[in-house]
């Protein structure tokens, strides 16, 4: 069994068995394939890369060529047990909306994204007066694809805004550790590479 | 009320020694969607590989328009190698050492089951004419009255291109109990006006040939070999992509150095045309043409369903997989998006996979790798679902 990245681990954990999923963003299909081996879900895939999506057919998993902000609007509402958006909002043209069709579609939204309010992007941006380059967002800020990155703090109020209730909150440390956070602390926006919301809407 | 026989053809047997498959012939007439009655009714179809004790290992595969039920082997009128031989047979994608292949050829066809050349049993004349305009749902009809005589109630996977990715999507709509998976390629839930346009070129083509003579051309010994051509040729156009044709034929000129300052071929893909019009019509019944692209041109499953398409899908447990070619332009990705968007909107299964292709419509037919894995991994995932081995 191959090993699971720790922040889409975290995200398996959340998932109860046999739930019906909807994985947005699902890339090569990693979490897909193992929820279905490990939680005998039934999972399904939006994903941006033609390539990524028919690597996924040919492994057997039902996945469509999309796009979040484009396709979910057509998509019923609270058909799915759980909708993952991992490591994608940051990516999408409009996140408030995209947010408020993941939690209409499903009856658990988990959301994750990597932390730009982080001391050391923070630090970067500080000391070198230019974009900051991590080694999680390693791109000029001209070329990224991450066009709406945010801090927890923002990500938590865009949260309250769309009227989400936060079931939990996990925070993702330097060596992929997750460790369970207050969503107002003000530790985990500062120390956390990057954070994980069980959401629903209220 | 059914019998089992061997299938009549229309044509001579270019391979008389392969396997010609069976036909079944219903005395119960099959009522139409324009209200006719067909009876009797004759279905000739192939299978490949065994049906296991469960009967749950039944591939039911649909052909396009101007194919037939002769999916893999050698073709007993043609002589030719199956028209999906890359992706059905041992170990292929569609496994027959696995799978129990089904292949029917559709009312209205010309290639055992009863269509327009055949016997009209009223008169003792060919139908002609008289022949009942059939849609793809009557197609699919014809197919259930089949697996129910052989006594397969569930199809674990049901596919086809074109044409026949049409009658999958009917077959997923008309019966969903009845279908675990379906796996329409390169097709549309709607026949679009250009297509339909296409289709009334080759039946006005037919029915131009002085020789068609008003759909009699049986009974008065003549044949429409010339308009049946055409129609054939315009369409094979569709079937390929503009790159496609540059490559392969570009402006080279056939057997000849210079121009001729004449109508004759000049160009290779003039000839290639000419080709292609020629030997369809050894095989190809024109009547059947012409009442075949009907049923085409006539299917808009979401009309079936007050316009909107994700209801022929409500409810489904049928699990979907849906294939494009970026250069089809006869069924582009659009149109198939389109179902995938109508399933997502259903709340159905539905996997949906785009192929990078210079080869067009006919890329389905061809040797494409990325279709095969998609196929196949569709294929397994759904066997394993059943517990196929």
């Amino acid at each position: 069994m191959s090993e699971l990245r720790p922040d889409l681990a975290a995200i398996a954990e959340m998932i109860a068995d046999g739930a019906r999923v909807l994985d947005v963003g699902c890339g090569d299909g990693v979490l897909l394939e193992y929820l279905s081996r490990t939680k005998h879900v039934d999972g399904r895939g939006i994903e941006l890369s033609q390539v990524n999506v028919n690597a996924c057919v040919a492994r057997g998993l039902s996945v469509i060529q999309g796009d979040a902000d484009a396709d979910l609007a057509e998509y019923p509402s609270q058909v799915f047990d759980v909708v993952i958006l991992s490591q994608t909002i940051q990516a999408t043209r409009a996140p408030s909306r995209v947010l408020a069709d993941l939690l209409r579609i499903g009856r658990h939204t988990i959301v994750s994204f990597p932390n730009f309010g982080h001391w050391r992007v923070r630090l970067s941006l500080l000391a070198n007066g230019r974009m900051p380059r991590t080694r999680v967002l390693d791109y000029n800020w001209f070329d990224t694809p991450n066009i709406h990155l945010c801090t927890i703090a923002d990500f938590v109020a865009l949260a309250r805004e769309a009227g989400a209730v936060i079931e939990s909150a996990l925070a993702l440390g330097e060596k992929g550790a997750t460790h369970p956070m207050r969503p107002d602390a003000w530790g985990p926006n500062l120390f956390a590479q990057g954070a994980i919301f069980l959401l629903r809407a209220g | 009320m059914a019998e089992l026989g061997s299938p009549k053809f229309l044509r001579r047997l270019e391979a008389p020694g392969v396997d010609q498959g069976r036909a079944i012939t219903f005395d119960r007439p099959l009522v139409l969607d324009s209200g006719r009655e067909l009876a009797p009714l004759t279905i000739a179809y192939m299978t490949y590989g065994a049906l296991n004790a469960a009967k749950s290992n039944v591939v039911l595969v649909c052909h396009a328009l101007s194919l037939d039920q002769f999916v893999a082997g050698r073709h007993p009128v043609t002589g030719k190698p199956g028209w999906w031989e890359t992706m059905v047979g041992p170990g292929k994608p569609i496994d027959t050492d696995r799978f129990f292949v089904i292949c029917a050829n559709v009312i209205g066809g010309c290639m055992g089951t009863t269509g327009p050349a055949e016997t009209d049993p009223a008169t003792g004349n060919p139908y002609g004419l008289t022949f009942p305009v059939v849609t793809i749902r009557d197609m699919v009809r014809a197919q259930a009255m089949l697996l129910d005589a052989l006594g397969i109630q569930e199809i674990l996977c049901v596919t086809g291109g074109s044409m026949g990715g049409m009658q999958v999507l009917q077959w997923a709509a008309s019966y969903p109990e009845r279908v675990i998976c379906a796996l329409p390629i390169a097709t549309a839930a709607r026949h679009s006006a250009q297509n339909i346009a296409f289709h009334e070129v080759g039946r006005q083509a037919i029915m131009a040939d002085p020789d068609w003579r008003s759909g009699n051309y049986q009974l008065e010994g003549t044949q429409p070999s010339k308009g049946l051509a055409v129609a054939r040729m315009a369409a094979h156009i569709t079937y390929l992509s503009e790159a496609a044709l540059q490559r392969k034929f570009g402006r080279s000129l056939q057997n000849r150095n210079g121009l001729s300052f004449a109508f004759g071929p000049d160009f290779q893909i003039e000839s290639y045309l000419h080709h292609q019009g020629m030997t369809f019509v050894d095989r190809f019944d024109a009547n059947s043409y012409l009442y075949i692209t009907r049923a085409m041109d006539y299917f808009d499953l979401a009309a079936d369903y007050g316009g909107v398409l994700a209801e022929a899908f409500l409810g489904t447990k049928t699990r979907f997989g849906i294939v494009s070619f970026t250069s089809d332009w006869l069924f582009p990705t659009s149109e198939n998006k389109r179902i995938a968007h109508a399933l997502n909107a259903a709340a159905a299964n539905v996997s949906f996979v785009e192929i990078e292709t210079d080869r067009g419509h006919d890329a389905f037919l061809l040797d494409e790798p990325e279709l095969f894995a998609a196929v196949r991994g569709f294929l397994n995932s759904a066997a394993a679902s059943r517990g196929v081995k």
